[in-house]
C-alpha cells in the first residue's frame, strides 16, 4: 500500500536477505477488503512468520496501524512488533474505537476483535528513540524523532553495511506542541519518504495560528460560541495547546469544552509522553505540565444551550455525524457564532457543503437548516512540505530515494526535482510494484594487527580519509574474510611458498663489450631520479641487482652489436620490475659511457 | 544600627557565618606551612606507589604557593617527573607546572627549557598534550618574548605529526595563541618556525580527527583575533568544511567564514556549476544563511547570530532571506502577508475570510521552481520557525541589526517581526518587541500590523505590555483610524490593568507628540464635544479621561488649530493637569486665554538651557560670596538650597545635578553653622545642647557625605575628592566635639591617631587631585602635619578647630552627567486593608516590585529591608536573577520576600523599603584584587566583605499589613 496513494501504508523492504515489513495501515476510502493491504502478496501458503523478519510501525494514525490486528490474529504473525512507547500506549485506543464503529456502528462481522486487538498487543515491543535494537545478529533498528503526531518516528533498518531509512509521516517545522523532524547524517543506502504535500510550499505557521486565534478571540469577545470540528488525536491536541496559551496569555474567561470520548485517555499519556513533545512544554513542565488545561474542561451535551461565549471542540472532524453536528445544528442559526475547519473534508459530508459555500443544507427529515453563523476555514497540517522534505534529504544525505503517501501527479514533480538537485535516482513506485536499488555493499574484513602495523610502516603516515594500498593475503574461510601476511597464509593452508619470477628479454642496440654495456646501464640506473632511494648495485660477476631485480647482459648470439639484457624479478616486485623494463626499451642515452 | 543590621542579617542566613568561619582557618594553614618545598619533596620521597604520591599532589594543589618559592618546587616537581613511571603522576606533575606558572608575579622563562625537555622522551600522549598546555601557559606569561614564541611554535610543529588527537589539538593552540603575527618575524627568524603559520594550521582542516579539525579552525580564528590577516585562500577550505559531519567542526566553519567575509568583503568568488561570479560578502552570507537549516541548533544559533553582522551584503541577497515562495499543487500562492497588504491597499480591510480565499492564483513553471536555494531564500523564515528558541532568538537579534542599518530591509522584515509577537515563548515576544522598537525609526506600521501589535497588549505579563508601551512611544502610524484604534486598546489595556497607568499615558504622551496632524480629526470624538449642545463635564480623576486628554494636548503642542475645539472645561483640566502631571502635558499657547494658565506658567515655563543656567548662575553666587559676613553666608546658601530643590522637582533632567548640590551645600551650611556657634569657644561640657547640635550636624554631614558618595551614578573622582573631603572635615568636627565633653586624656589619644590615619589615606588616595584643593582644610592640614603628629591630643583639637574656621569652601565641579538612584515600590502598595495572614512560626511570601533608576551594579548593593512593629529589621538581598535591565540606567526588581513573626494578638503593619548597601572600601579608585589562579577551591571562597559600612534607604517605605495567627493545635 501507500505506493502513488495516500493511506493504507504498508511497505515490503527485503534489504540483504532481510524481509521488513514497514507499516500495516487501513484505507479510509474503502469498507471492503481493499480496506486492508493485500497480505496473501507476500505468501501464498505458509505462515508469514516464516517470511518477515519484523514489522515496523511509524505512528498511531489507523492509515499506519490500522489493519495490525487483522494481519497478525487473523492472517497470522508472531514476530515482533516494533513501535516507539507512545505509539504503543495510543494505538489500542485508536484500534478499539475503529472497531467499535465498524462492527458495533456498522454491524460488520468478521472483523477482529478486542482480544485480538490485546494478544496483537502482546507482540509488540517498544524501542526509545535513537536506541539501536537488535532484531537478529545482523538486523537493527533504529527511531529517529519524526515531529507529525505524538510518538511518530522515523526508522533506520541497517543489515551490515546497507541500510534503509523510512520516514511514515513527519514534520519538519515544529509545532505548538511537537518538535521537528531530526536525522542524523546517516547516509542511508535509500530513503523511503512520503509526500502528501510533494507540490506544496506552505505559509510560516505564525499567519495560520495569528488568524484562527484572532478570529476566536473576536467571535468570543463579540459573545457568539465557536465550534471547531477535530478528529480526536493529533491536531486536537495542537488546538487546543493553542487555545490555553492563548487564553493564559490574554487572561479570557470564556470557557472552553472538549467533547470528551477517548481523549480524555489520550490526553493522559500525552501528560505522560514528555519527552516526547516539543522545548516549551518540556521546559515547562515542571511547573505546569501544558496537558493540564486549565481552561479546557469536558463537555456536556446540556452545555451547548447555556448563555455567553464558549469555545467548542467536538468529534467527528467533517461534520458528517455525531457530537460536532448536533452542536452545529444548534448554533448554525445564529451570526454571532462561527465554526472553524481546521482541516480538509471528504466531499458530500456537512463541513464540504458549508465550506463550498452553501447555505441552506437539507437535514434528515427534509429540514431546512439555515447557516447563518461565520464558517471559516484553516489549515493545521503536520506533514512536511515540499521544502521540508528535500531538507530532510539533505540532512540524512541518501544514495537514493523513493516516494511514497503520495499522489503520482504530484511525486512525479518531486522526483524530478530531487534528481535534478541532488543527483540521486528516485523511485515512486505504484502498489504492488517492486523496485531493486542496487548498493555498493562493503564486506568488512578482520586484518591481523602485525599486518595492519608492519604495512603502516612504511611510507608515510597513514590518513583515514584516504585509500591505502597493502599488500596481503585474503583469506576466505569459515565464512569469515580475514587478510593476513603471505607467510601466515602459507602457513594456515599448509602450502609451500613458490617462487614466481618474470623475467624479460630486453634488446639494446650497443656495440661496445659487454661489461661496458653493464655498466652504461648501471650509471644510466644511478642517474634515475626515481631510483634514488633504491639500492642500485654493480656485482662482480657482471650483473646490476635493483634492491632484488637482476640486470644481466649478453650479447646477442647472431648480432653482436646487439645486446640482449636479461631483467629478472620476483612477482613481489611486479611494479619495480616493469618500470625498469620500460625505462631500459626506451634505450639508453647516447651520452653515458 | 548597621552593627545591629549586620548581626540580624547572620543570624537569617547561617551560610553567611560558615563562611565567616572558614575563612580564617584557610590562612591559618598557609601560615603553618612556610616551607612548602621541602615538605613537598619529604612528601613525594616517602609515596610508596603512584597512588600515594597522586594523593600527594593532590593535597598540595590544594593550597597556593608564594610566588618566592615556586621555581624551587618547579624544580622539585621536575625531579619526579623524571623518575616517575606512571603516567597518571606525570600528567598530574604536568598539570601542577602549568598552575604554577601561572602564579602572579612569577616569570616562567626559567623553567621554560625543562619544560621544553620534559617533552621529548615522554611517551604517554596525555602527558604530552599536558606538557604542551604547560607551554601554553608559560608561552602566554610571556608573550612579549618572540624568542620565547618561536621556540615555543617550533616544538608545537615538531608534535603536529603525533598520532593522539589531543596532542595535535594542543599543538594547534599553542600555534595560534603564540604563532607569529607580523610579517617581519616570519621574515627575519632563519628557523623553521619562520614557515608560514597559516599553511601549517591550514593543513590541518583535513585532519581524520573532528576534534583537530575544530582546534586547527578554532587556532586560525585566534590568529585573527591576534591582528594576523588571513589569507584569502583559506575561503575555499572553508567552505568545504561546512559540509563536515560533525557539529563542531561546522560550527567553527561558520565563523572562520564570517571572518573571511569580513576581511575581505568585495574580493569576486565565482560561482561553481555556473561560470558566473558574485562579490565574497554575498557568497558568505549565502553560505552561513544556508546553515541557519542546519541538523545541529549549535551550528543554527551560531549561523543566525553571525547573520546579523554582516551589513556589508547586497540588498538583493538580504532581501531574498525573507523570501519563501509558496505554492500549492504547482500554483503559485501568496503569503497571508501578501494578502493582507493587498487588501490594505485595495481598502477593504477586514472582510471575512471565506473558503477558497487563499486558493492559488497562477500556475508555476515547473522548471523554474528551485526548491532548496542554494542561496538566501528564506533563511530568517526558517530561523524565525525554528524549533529552539535559541535560534529565533538569535534571528530576531541578527533581523534587528540588519534592520538598523537598512531601512528597506526593515520595512520588509515587520510582517515577521510582527508575527513573532504571539510567540510560545516570552522571552522571545519581549526580544522582538525590543527589536521593533530599536528600528522603529525607519518603519511606519500598516493599520493590519498595528492592529496585530495591540492585540499583544492584553498580554498577562507585564514585561511585555511595558515593551509595548515603550515600542508605541516611538512608532509612525500612518492614519488617523490607526491612532484611534491604538487609543481604544490602549484604553481597554488600562481598564484590564490599572496598575500600568503610568506607563499608558507616558505611552500616549510621544503618540500625540509625533502625529499631531492625525489626532486633529479625532478631538471632537475624543473629546465627545457636540456642535449645539453642551455635553457633561467628564470625571476629572478618570484615568481614561487623562489619557485622551495628554494624547490631545501632546498633539496641541505642535497643532495651534487644535485648541479651538477645545471646550472650557477642557482648558480648565488642562490648567489642573498642566500642574499635577507636568511631565506629561507640555505648555501650550492657548490664544486668548493667557489669564487661565498664566498665574502656573511663568514659573514652570523656563526651558532647559535657561534652568541650566539658572544652577550655574546660582552656584557661582554661592561659591564666589565667600567672604560675606557669617549670618549673609547662611541665608545664601540657604536660598539657594530650596532653589536648587524646587529646580530639581520641575525640570526631571536637571533633577540629579540639582539635588546633588544642594546636598553639597547643605553639607556646607550644616558646617558652618556648627562652627558659628556663639559659645563654641567658651569651655566645654556645660554646653551640652550647642555640643549636641554640632555633633548632630557632624552625624548628618557624615551621612549625607555616603549618599554623595554612592546614590549618585557618573559621580567622577573630581567630585569623590570633594566628598571625602567633606566627610573628612565632619570628622574633625567630630573629634572637636567629642574632645570638648569627654574628660581625660585616653580616649582621645586613640581618636586623635585614627583620625591622623584617616588624613594620611587620604592623601593617598587622591595624591593627585591634591594640587586643586588649595586654601581647603585639608592642604593647611597637611602642612601641619609634621606638628600635629607629634603634639598631644588637646593641641591637635585646637589646631584642627582653627583650620576648620579657616578653610575655604571648595568649589564643587559638576559633572556631565549625573543621575540620583530611585527606587519605587510598585508592590506592595500599601493600599490594601485586608490583612496578610499566615499562621505563625511558618513562612509567607511576599511579592516585591520595585523600579530602580540609576543604581550601579543593583545585584550587589540593593537590598531589601523588612521592618515590624517590634522595632527588628530584616534585611534581605534579593538573587541577582531577580533583577532586570530594561532600559539603560534602569533596573527591576521582582523579587519575593520571606516573612515570618511569631503569633500577634492583631493585625499590624509592617514597613519595606529598599536599602542601597554601600562599602566604603569600595573607592571608584581601587583596582580589582587580582585573583589568584592557583587553586579552585580557594576561588570559591568568596572575598571578605569586611568594608560594609552602612545602607541608604533610598525608597519610600510601603506599609504591609499582614497577621500572623496562631498555630492550631
Amino acid at each position: 500500500g501507500a505506493g502513488q496513494d495516500v493511506g493504507r501504508s504498508c511497505i515490503l523492504v527485503s534489504i540483504a536477505g532481510k524481509n521488513v515489513m514497514l507499516d500495516c495501515g487501513m484505507h479510509m476510502g474503502y469498507n471492503d477488503d481493499r480496506r486492508f493491504p493485500d497480505f496473501s502478496y507476500i505468501t501464498q501458503n505458509g505462515r508469514l512468520t516464516d517470511f518477515l523478519d519484523c514489522v515496523i510501525i511509524s505512528h498511531f494514525h489507523l492509515d499506519h496501524c490500522g489493519a495490525l490486528p487483522y494481519f497478525s490474529e487473523m492472517v497470522g504473525y508472531d514476530g515482533p512488533i516494533y513501535m516507539t512507547h507512545p505509539t504503543k500506549a495510543i494505538c489500542p485506543i485508536l484500534l478499539e474505537d475503529y472497531r467499535k464503529i465498524t462492527v458495533d456502528k456498522k454491524g460488520e462481522t468478521n472483523f477482529f476483535t478486542s482480544q485480538m486487538i490485546k494478544d496483537c498487543m502482546k507482540k509488540v515491543v517498544a524501542v526509545h528513540l535513537h536506541q539501536t535494537v537488535q532484531v537478529d545478529e545482523e538486523l537493527e533498528i533504529k527511531a529517529y524523532y519524526a515531529g507529525h503526531v505524538l510518538g511518530a518516528a522515523m526508522f533506520q533498518i541497517k543489515v551490515g553495511c546497507e541500510s534503509v531509512v523510512y520516514t511514515g509521516d513527519y514534520n519538519m517545522t515544529p509545532d505548538r506542541h511537537l518538535g521537528a523532524a531530526w536525522i542524523d547524517k546517516c547516509r542511508p543506502d535509500l530513503l523511503i519518504s512520503e509526500s502528501t504535500y510533494a507540490t506544496t510550499i506552505r505559509d510560516s505557521k505564525r499567519c495560520r495560528e495569528r488568524d484562527f486565534l484572532k478570529k476566536v478571540h473576536e467571535t468570543v469577545e463579540r459573545g457568539g460560541k465557536v465550534l471547531i470540528p477535530v478528529f480526536a488525536l493529533g491536531r486536537a491536541q495542537e488546538l487546543c495547546i493553542l487555545l490555553e496559551t492563548f487564553w493564559e496569555r490574554m487572561n479570557l474567561k470564556a470557557p472552553i469544552y472538549f467533547s470528551t470520548g477517548l481523549t480524555e485517555k489520550a490526553n493522559h499519556y500525552y501528560k505522560l509522553f514528555i519527552t516526547w513533545t516539543n522545548q516549551k512544554i518540556r521546559k515547562t513542565f515542571v511547573q505546569r505540565n501544558m496537558f493540564e488545561f486549565k481552561h479546557i474542561k469536558a463537555f456536556d451535551r446540556a452545555f451547548a444551550d447555556n448563555p455567553g461565549p464558549m469555545v467548542v471542540f467536538a468529534t467527528p472532524g467533517m461534520l458528517h455525524a455525531g457530537q460536532s453536528l448536533q452542536i452545529f445544528r444548534k448554533w448554525a442559526g445564529n451570526e454571532k457564532n462561527m465554526v472553524i475547519m481546521p482541516g480538509y473534508c471528504v466531499q458530500g459530508t456537512v463541513g464540504h457543503k458549508i465550506l463550498s459555500g452553501q447555505r441552506k443544507l437539507e437535514m434528515e427529515g427534509r429540514q431546512i437548516l439555515e447557516v447563518k453563523m461565520q464558517v471559516e476555514y484553516m489549515s493545521f497540517s503536520a506533514h512536511a512540505d515540499a521544502k521540508g522534505i528535500m531538507q530532510l534529504i539533505r540532512q540524512a544525505e541518501p544514495r537514493n530515494v523513493l516516494l511514497v503517501h503520495g499522489e503520482a501527479k504530484k511525486m512525479e514533480f518531486l522526483k524530478q526535482k530531487i534528481e535534478q538537485e541532488f543527483r540521486v535516482s528516485c523511485y515512486m513506485p505504484a502498489n504492488g510494484e517492486t523496485t531493486t536499488v542496487f548498493t555498493n555493499p562493503c564486506i568488512p574484513v578482520d586484518i591481523s594487527l602485525g599486518l595492519l602495523k608492519r604495512e603502516t610502516a612504511i611510507g608515510p603516515l597513514p590518513d583515514a580519509k584516504k585509500p591505502k594500498l597493502m599488500h596481503g593475503t585474503l583469506l576466505m574461510k569459515d565464512n569469515s574474510f580475514r587478510l593476513v601476511s603471505p607467510e601466515q597464509a602459507l602457513k594456515e593452508l599448509g602450502l609451500a611458498e613458490h617462487q614466481l619470477r618474470f623475467t624479460c628479454r630486453v634488446h639494446i642496440q650497443d656495440p661496445r663489450k659487454e661489461h661496458e654495456t653493464v655498466l652504461r646501464v648501471y650509471n644510466h640506473l644511478k642517474g634515475q631520479v626515481v631510483l634514488k632511494d633504491y639500492s642500485v648495485q654493480h656485482l662482480p660477476d657482471g650483473s646490476i641487482t635493483v634492491e632484488s631485480i637482476l640486470i644481466q647482459a649478453t650479447a646477442h648470439s647472431e648480432d653482436q652489436g646487439t645486446k640482449v639484457l636479461l631483467v629478472s624479478w620476483t612477482y613481489q616486485d611486479e611494479e619495480l620490475g616493469s618500470y625498469l623494463t620500460a625505462l631500459l626499451k626506451k634505450g639508453l642515452p647516447a651520452g653515458t659511457s | 544600627m548597621a552593627a545591629h543590621l549586620k548581626k540580624r542579617v547572620y543570624e537569617e542566613f547561617t551560610k553567611v557565618v560558615q563562611q565567616q568561619h572558614e575563612d580564617p582557618s584557610a590562612k591559618k594553614l598557609r601560615l603553618t606551612k612556610p616551607s612548602k618545598s621541602a615538605a613537598l619533596h619529604v612528601d613525594l620521597c616517602k609515596a610508596t606507589s603512584p597512588a600515594d604520591a597522586l594523593q600527594y599532589l593532590l593535597q598540595f594543589a590544594r593550597k597556593p604557593v608564594e610566588v618566592e618559592s615556586v621555581e624551587g618546587v618547579v624544580r622539585i616537581l621536575l625531579e619526579h617527573y623524571y623518575k616517575e613511571n606512571d603516567a597518571s603522576v606525570r600528567l598530574k606533575i604536568a598539570s601542577l607546572l602549568g598552575l604554577l606558572s601561572k602564579t602572579a608575579g612569577f616569570s616562567p622563562d626559567c623553567i621554560m627549557d625543562d619544560a621544553i625537555n620534559t617533552l621529548q622522551n615522554e611517551k604517554s600522549h596525555q602527558v604530552l598534550a599536558q606538557l604542551l598546555d604547560t607551554l601554553l601557559v608559560i608561552g602566554t606569561k610571556l608573550t612579549e618574548n618572540p624568542s620565547v614564541r618561536t621556540r615555543l611554535v617550533e616544538v608545537a610543529c615538531k608534535h603536529l605529526t603525533d598520532s593522539s588527537h589531543g596532542v595535535r589539538n594542543k599543538c594547534l593552540q599553542l600555534i595560534g595563541c603564540l604563532g607569529p603575527v607580523e610579517k617581519g618575524v616570519a621574515k627575519e627568524g632563519e628557523n623553521q618556525a619562520a614557515k608560514d603559520v597559516q599553511k601549517i594550521i591550514g593543513d590541518h582542516f583535513n585532519d581524520q580527527d573532528p576534534r583537530v579539525r575544530t582546534a586547527a579552525i578554532k587556532a586560525m580564528l585566534q590568529l585573527h583575533e591576534r591582528g594576523l590577516k588571513l589569507q584569502q585562500a583559506i575561503y575555499s577550505q572553508a567552505c568545504k568544511l561546512l559540509a563536515d559531519d560533525y557539529e563542531q567542526v561546522r560550527s567553527a566553519a561558520v565563523q572562520l567564514i564570517w571572518v573571511l567575509s569580513q576581511l575581505y568583503p568585495e574580493s569576486i568568488v565565482p560561482i561553481p556549476s555556473s561560470n558566473e561570479e558574485i562579490r565574497l560578502v554575498d557568497d558568505a552570507f549565502g553560505k552561513i544563511c544556508h546553515m541557519v537549516s542546519d541538523g545541529s541548533w549549535v551550528v543554527r544559533v551560531q549561523a543566525a547570530k553571525l547573520l546579523g553582522s554582516m551589513q556589508q551584503v547586497s540588498s538583493h541577497f538580504l532581501e531574498q532571506t525573507l523570501d519563501k515562495k509558496l505554492m500549492s499543487d504547482l500554483r503559485r500562492k501568496r503569503t497571508a502577508h501578501e494578502r493582507a497588504k493587498e487588501l490594505y491597499s485595495s481598502g477593504e480591510f477586514s472582510s471575512g475570510r471565506k473558503w477558497g480565499d487563499d486558493a492559488p492564483k497562477e500556475e508555476i513553471d515547473t522548471g523554474a521552481v528551485n526548491l532548496i536555494e542554494s542561496g538566501a531564500c528564506g533563511a530568517f523564515v526558517h530561523g524565525l520557525e525554528d524549533e529552539m528558541y535559541e535560534v529565533r532568538i538569535a534571528a530576531v537579534e541578527a533581523l534587528c541589526m540588519l534592520a538598523q542599518s537598512s531601512p528597506s530591509f526593515a520595512e520588509k522584515c515587520l510582517d515577521f517581526l510582527v508575527d513573532m509577537f504571539n510567540d510560545e515563548i516570552e522571552e522571545v515576544r519581549l526580544q522582538s518587541i525590543h527589536t521593533m522598537r530599536k528600528i522603529s525609526n525607519n518603519i511606519t506600521l500598516r493599520e493590519d500590523q498595528l492592529d496585530t501589535v495591540l492585540a499583544v497588549l492584553e498580554d498577562s505579563s507585564r514585561d511585555i505590555r511595558e515593551a509595548l508601551h515603550e515600542l508605541l512611544c516611538c512608532t509612525n502610524v500612518s492614519t488617523k483610524e490607526g491612532i484611534h484604534l491604538a487609543l481604544v486598546e490602549l484604553l481597554k489595556n488600562l481598564t484590564k490593568y490599572p496598575t500600568d497607568r503610568e506607563s499608558i499615558w507616558k505611552c500616549l504622551k510621544f503618540l500625540g507628540s509625533r502625529h499631531p496632524t492625525l489626532v486633529l480629526p479625532l478631538v471632537p470624538e475624543l473629546l465627545s464635544t457636540h456642535p449645539f449642545f453642551d455635553t457633561p463635564e467628564p470625571d476629572m480623576d478618570d484615568p481614561a479621561y487623562i489619557a485622551v486628554l495628554v494624547l490631545i494636548f501632546n498633539a496641541a503642542q505642535s497643532c495651534p488649530t487644535m485648541p479651538a475645539l477645545f471646550s472650557d472645561h477642557t482648558f480648565r483640566h488642562y490648567a489642573y493637569l498642566r500642574d499635577s502631571l507636568s511631565h506629561l502635558v507640555p505648555p501650550l499657547r492657548l490664544p486668548g486665554r493667557k489669564l487661565l494658565s498664566s498665574p502656573v506658567s511663568p514659573s514652570i515655563t523656563p526651558h532647559e538651557d535657561p534652568s541650566q543656567q539658572f544652577l550655574h548662575q546660582s552656584l557661582e553666587r554661592v561659591y564666589n560670596l565667600q567672604h560675606l559676613d557669617p549670618q549673609g553666608i547662611q541665608e545664601l546658601l540657604e536660598f539657594t538650597i530650596r532653589d536648587l530643590q524646587r529646580l530639581g522637582e520641575l525640570q526631571s533632567e536637571l533633577a540629579g545635578m540639582a539635588d546633588f548640590t544642594a546636598t553639597y551645600l547643605q553639607c556646607q551650611l550644616l558646617l558652618i553653622k556648627a562652627l558659628q556657634e556663639k559659645l563654641w569657644n567658651v569651655a566645654a561640657p556645660l554646653y551640652l545642647k550647642q555640643n549636641a547640635l554640632a555633633s548632630a550636624a557632624a552625624k548628618q554631614i557624615l551621612e549625607e557625605t555616603y549618599k554623595m558618595e554612592f546614590m549618585y551614578s557618573g559621580v567622577e573622582s573630581r567630585q569623590v575628592v570633594i566628598i571625602h573631603h567633606m566627610r573628612l572635615q565632619a570628622k574633625a568636627l567630630q573629634l572637636i566635639v567629642t574632645a570638648r565633653t569627654t574628660r581625660g586624656v585616653e580616649p582621645l589619644f586613640g581618636m586623635c591617631e585614627k583620625f591622623l590615619q584617616e588624613v594620611d589615606s587620604f592623601q593617598r588616595c587622591f595624591i593627585s587631585e591634591l594640587p586643586h584643593m588649595q586654601g581647603s582644610f585639608v592642604d593647611k592640614l597637611l602642612d601641619l602635619m609634621p606638628r600635629l603628629v607629634t603634639s598631644k591630643p588637646s593641641e591637635v583639637v585646637k589646631i584642627l578647630q582653627t583650620t576648620l574656621r579657616q578653610s575655604t569652601f571648595l568649589h564643587l565641579p559638576l559633572p556631565e552627567q549625573l543621575h540620583r538612584a530611585t527606587a519605587t515600590i510598585i508592590e506592595p502598595t500599601g493600599e490594601s486593608d485586608n490583612p496578610l495572614r499566615f499562621t505563625s512560626g511558618l513562612v509567607v511570601a511576599l511579592d516585591v516590585d520595585a523600579t530602580l533608576e540609576h543604581v550601579q551594579d543593583p545585584q550587589g548593593t540593593v537590598k531589601v529591608q523588612v521592618l515590624y512593629p517590634d522595632g527588628q529589621a530584616q534585611i534581605i538581598h534579593p538573587k541577582p536573577a531577580d533583577f532586570r535591565n530594561p532600559g539603560p540606567g534602569r533596573h527591576r526588581l521582582i523579587t519575593q520576600v520571606y516573612l515570618s513573626h511569631t503569633a500577634w494578638t492583631e493585625p499590624c503593619q509592617i514597613e519595606v523599603r529598599l536599602l542601597l548597601a554601600y562599602n566604603s572600601n569600595r573607592s571608584k579608585a581601587s583596582a580589582k584584587i587580582p585573583k589568584s589562579g592557583w587553586s579552585e577551591s580557594l576561588e570559591a571562597l568568596p572575598q571578605p566583605e569586611n568594608g560594609i559600612e552602612g545602607t541608604i534607604p533610598f525608597s519610600k517605605p510601603v506599609k504591609v499589613y499582614i497577621m500572623p495567627k496562631p498555630a492550631r493545635r
